[in-house]
């Protein structure tokens, strides 16, 4: 006999198998609550249970071994119609390998209904333990019983957070009690036992699955919780990534006759990066080709904090710097991360603090008390400097920079024009 | 060239580039679990999608695209090798269910972990091989801002019209680094027209019959028509089956998808020198130095050639007919291994062929200069 969700009445599964019955009412309920079978989407995972999909005539979405709530959470999320149900059938094998889809698909309370298959064990690949199995359950892999007692499932949806979770024996007719947990809204997941003939029964003859059931600690139950389920909250959004970026006219001249490469380091929270952007800001203005890029330990907040910046007349292609044509180092750390580079500079200029010892190199060394400001200033200052040593860029084109950022207030400009007025 | 006064110069990193370039093609969800050098992909694709999901792991992540784009969403996503590692069972699950998605995979320095901040170009070997069966799934690598912009609505374009996930190859060089560029260069993106099986046919539709290769979607939410997605071995119908003659040309036909469709698909750059007798092949990060290099062998008088594949994955025949007209071959990646050759050539590459590599480095245009004179 078929129904309005199932297309034939012999159903793929082991005589006597449990999760007949979780499939007849499951479909049973569906059909009490007056669900249009192709307004449900069935989602399966791979396990014996799993491949009951063929029989359904909802849609079905056959998916991976323990993902199968992740995948049904997707749809959840990517589905506006209040008038879907989505149901997930999964099994305690791809609860245990998959626990945390549960437990994230909980927290955020979608909708949706998770029936749990639990039948002890790994059915489709032979009978083993799974992270379910109750302790002094015998499977193929614990002949002896499992020593290990299982997770309480339920407990751990629920403080997840999820708005229903329930525990009941796969026996008699569930219609009514899936009906129940599938009408909810929010997260539900509906843990049905069972055990499986072809190994839980032959391995554990004479026990009953009450017996097994009351045994294993984990009671029969409901649990619920109120909470709104969810609801995509996207902040604020842009409509475009590009049409915000200020566009600049050349607005300043530049004395930069070959392309150079120049390295910017100092210490992490001396403004290192803010004061290679400045750089890079100004050239731009110059009418200069420029690439900029930030290197500094996984410890953002520690340690050295390196800028590699190139500037042209023409396009850049490559960007990468072996050896700087130009160094700027304002502190220990920044020397330290750059000391091989110097030493390989042939020729060029080094830029560095007047409290640190130049290493060997046969760049012209130029010194200078950057650190006078103050550590946090010191990088912006050498910019500065920098300006005004090379002509590359003026020091006109990086207080422009710093105006049209309105940041004139944060930096100490007075105190960085009354130091460069004396160089 | 371009008229000065309509120029809009500013600068840009690539990741801002890709993100715009996919929203505009169509892409309008991303779902995103940080890592570096990955994290501004992530950050833009935030402020920019109409739907952002932060995912608790990158298993999560692609299940969550798989589920969206069985709804009819076109999502993306944005990590580095551990990430993708994790996803690979659920790649091929997105390509055997054909969902649209991409994966925008920026390269560092592994093994494993290896080094966050570092580039590479060391995930070409595992992607043209990561789909159980060997077949492939499309792979196009960036070797540029411009290419940022294009083939990222390429790589969405392909996803939807093939139905399939596709990766979209970049590099922390690429994504992490700000440059002076002109808005103005960059073409108008067409978003992607996305077709539909027909509602109103009376047929029994059946979700993986293919009148061309590429079967006709129809979302999960919608209910005139029952769909079957599966993972698993499946008939047209998208019933599970062991390996019948139905299911083993559905299989087939993932395979073929991809190699046939795939050709209306092909990009690369060949710059051809009249004359030249030697040919440098480079792509991705690293095509810029091959380029830089070529520019300053042709201001010394000497003629080489330049080839940038960009649909790295399948690697179209035009490749190796390309490299074979020239007298020396010189293969440019980071890394040590020679991935590019390796997946043309396999161990027998051609002895006229020579290959830079490097590791933790990018590699300079001297460093081609030398090897295209030795
Ligand atoms: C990643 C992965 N690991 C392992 C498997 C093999 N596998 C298939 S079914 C299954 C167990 C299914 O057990 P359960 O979820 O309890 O379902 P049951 O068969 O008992 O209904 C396993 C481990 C797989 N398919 N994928
Ligand atoms: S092996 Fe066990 S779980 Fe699987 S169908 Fe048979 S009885 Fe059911
Ligand atoms: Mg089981």
């Amino acid at each position: 006999m078929t129904t309005a969700f199932l297309n034939t009445d012999a159903l793929p599964y082991c005589k006597g198998c449990g999760h007949d019955l979780i499939a007849r009412h499951t479909t049973k309920a569906l059909d009490k609550l007056n669900y249009d079978p192709l307004d449900v989407i069935m989602v399966t995972d791979i396990g014996c249970h799993g491949i009951i999909d063929k029989c359904l005539n909802t849609h079905t979405v056959h998916g991976l071994h323990g993902r199968s709530v992740a995948l049904g959470a997707g749809i959840s999320f990517g589905n506006m119609d209040p008038n879907k149900k989505i149901v997930v059938f999964i099994g305690d094998g791809g609860t245990t390998i998959g626990l945390q889809h549960i437990l994230e698909a909980a927290r955020l309370n979608l909708n949706m209904t998770v029936v749990v298959h639990n039948n002890y064990l790994y059915g489709m690949t032979g009978g083993q333990s799974s992270g379910l199995t109750p302790q002094g359950f015998n499977t193929t892999t614990s002949a002896e019983g499992n020593p290990f007692s299982g997770y309480d499932l339920c407990a751990l949806t629920h403080a997840a957070g999820a708005a229903y979770t329930g525990r009941i024996m796969g026996i008699g007719d569930i219609s009514d009690k899936l009906a129940e947990v599938f009408a909810l809204k929010g997260f539900s997941l509906i843990e049905v036992l069972e055990i499986c003939p072809s190994y839980g029964v032959k391995l554990n003859p004479r026990r009953k699955l009450q017996e097994i059931v009351e045994k294993s600690g984990k009671p029969l139950g409901d649990w619920t919780q109120e909470r709104e389920p969810f609801e995509a909250h996207q902040g604020k959004k842009t409509d475009d990534l590009l049409s915000r970026l200020p566009i600049v006219k050349k607005a300043f001249n530049s004395y930069l006759k070959k392309p150079l490469s120049l390295v910017v380091s100092g210490s992490a929270g001396e403004g290192v990066q803010l004061a290679a952007g400045l750089i890079s800001k100004a050239a731009l203005i110059s009418g200069l080709h420029v690439t900029q890029k930030g290197s500094y330990p996984v410890t953002v907040g520690v340690g050295f904090s390196t800028a590699e910046i190139n500037l042209s007349n023409e396009h850049i292609r490559f960007h990468g710097i072996n050896v700087p044509d130009m160094a700027i180092i304002t502190s220990a750390d920044g020397l330290a991360h750059n000391r091989k580079k110097i030493e390989a500079m042939k020729e060029g200029m080094l830029i560095i603090d007047s409290s640190l010892t130049a290493p060997q190199t046969e760049a012209e060394v130029i010194q200078h008390d950057f650190r006078a400001l103050g550590a946090r200033n010191a990088a912006i200052f050498s910019v500065f400097f920098f300006a005004l040593k090379t002509g590359i860029i003026s020091t006109e084109a990086i207080f422009k920079v710093i105006e049209n950022e309105g940041k004139t207030e944060k930096l100490p400009l007075a105190k960085i024009k009354e130091a460069l007025s004396v160089i | 060239m371009q008229n000065i006064n309509k120029e809009k110069r500013t600068l840009v990193d690539a990741s801002r580039l890709i993100i715009e370039s996919m929203a505009r093609a169509g892409a309008d969800a991303f779902i995103g679990y940080p890592i570096t050098p990955a994290n501004l992909l992530y950050q833009y694709g935030s402020q920019r999608m109409p739907l952002m999901l932060a995912a608790p792991d990158e298993i999560t992540t692609l299940q969550w695209m798989a589920g969206l784009a069985a709804a009819g969403k076109v999502p993306i996503t944005a990590t580095s090798f551990p990430g993708y590692a994790l996803m690979i069972e659920s790649v091929n699950m997105a390509y055997m269910m054909e969902l649209p998605m991409v994966i925008i995979l920026v390269q560092r320095l592994g093994p494993a972990t290896g080094t966050a901040t570092c580039g590479a170009q060391g995930d070409l070997s595992l992607l043209r091989g990561n789909i159980s069966g060997g077949h492939p799934m499309p792979v196009f690598s960036t070797s540029s801002f411009a290419d940022c912009w294009t083939l990222s609505a390429k790589a969405v374009k392909t996803a939807v019209e093939l139905r399939t996930p596709v990766v979209l190859l970049t590099s922390k060089e690429e994504v992490m680094t700000t440059k002076s560029f002109d808005l103005a260069t960059l073409p108008e993106i067409e978003p992607v027209e996305r077709k539909y099986y027909d509602l109103k046919c009376d047929g029994k539709y059946k979700s993986y019959k293919a009148t061309g290769l590429v079967p006709d979607f129809l979302p999960v939410t919608q209910n005139k028509h029952q769909v079957r997605i599966n993972a698993s071995t499946h008939d047209k119908e998208g019933i599970l089956q062991h390996s019948n003659d139905e299911a083993m040309a559905n299989t087939q036909r993932l395979e073929d998808k991809i190699r046939h469709k795939l050709y209306d698909y092909i990009e690369y750059e060949y710059h051809e020198s009249k004359g030249a007798e030697k040919l440098v092949v480079s792509f991705g990060i690293t095509a810029a130095a091959a380029k830089d290099a070529i520019k300053k062998l042709e201001q010394q008088g000497k003629k080489v050639s330049l080839l940038i594949p960009k649909t790295l994955v399948p690697a179209p025949e035009v490749y190796i007919e390309i490299m074979e007209s020239y007298n020396t071959v010189v293969v440019v990646e980071e890394n040590i291994n020679n991935q590019f050759s390796d997946m043309l050539y396999g161990i027998r590459k051609p002895a006229n062929h020579r290959f830079v590599g490097s590791l933790g480095k990018m590699i300079t245009p001297q460093q081609i200069i030398e090897e295209v004179q030795a």
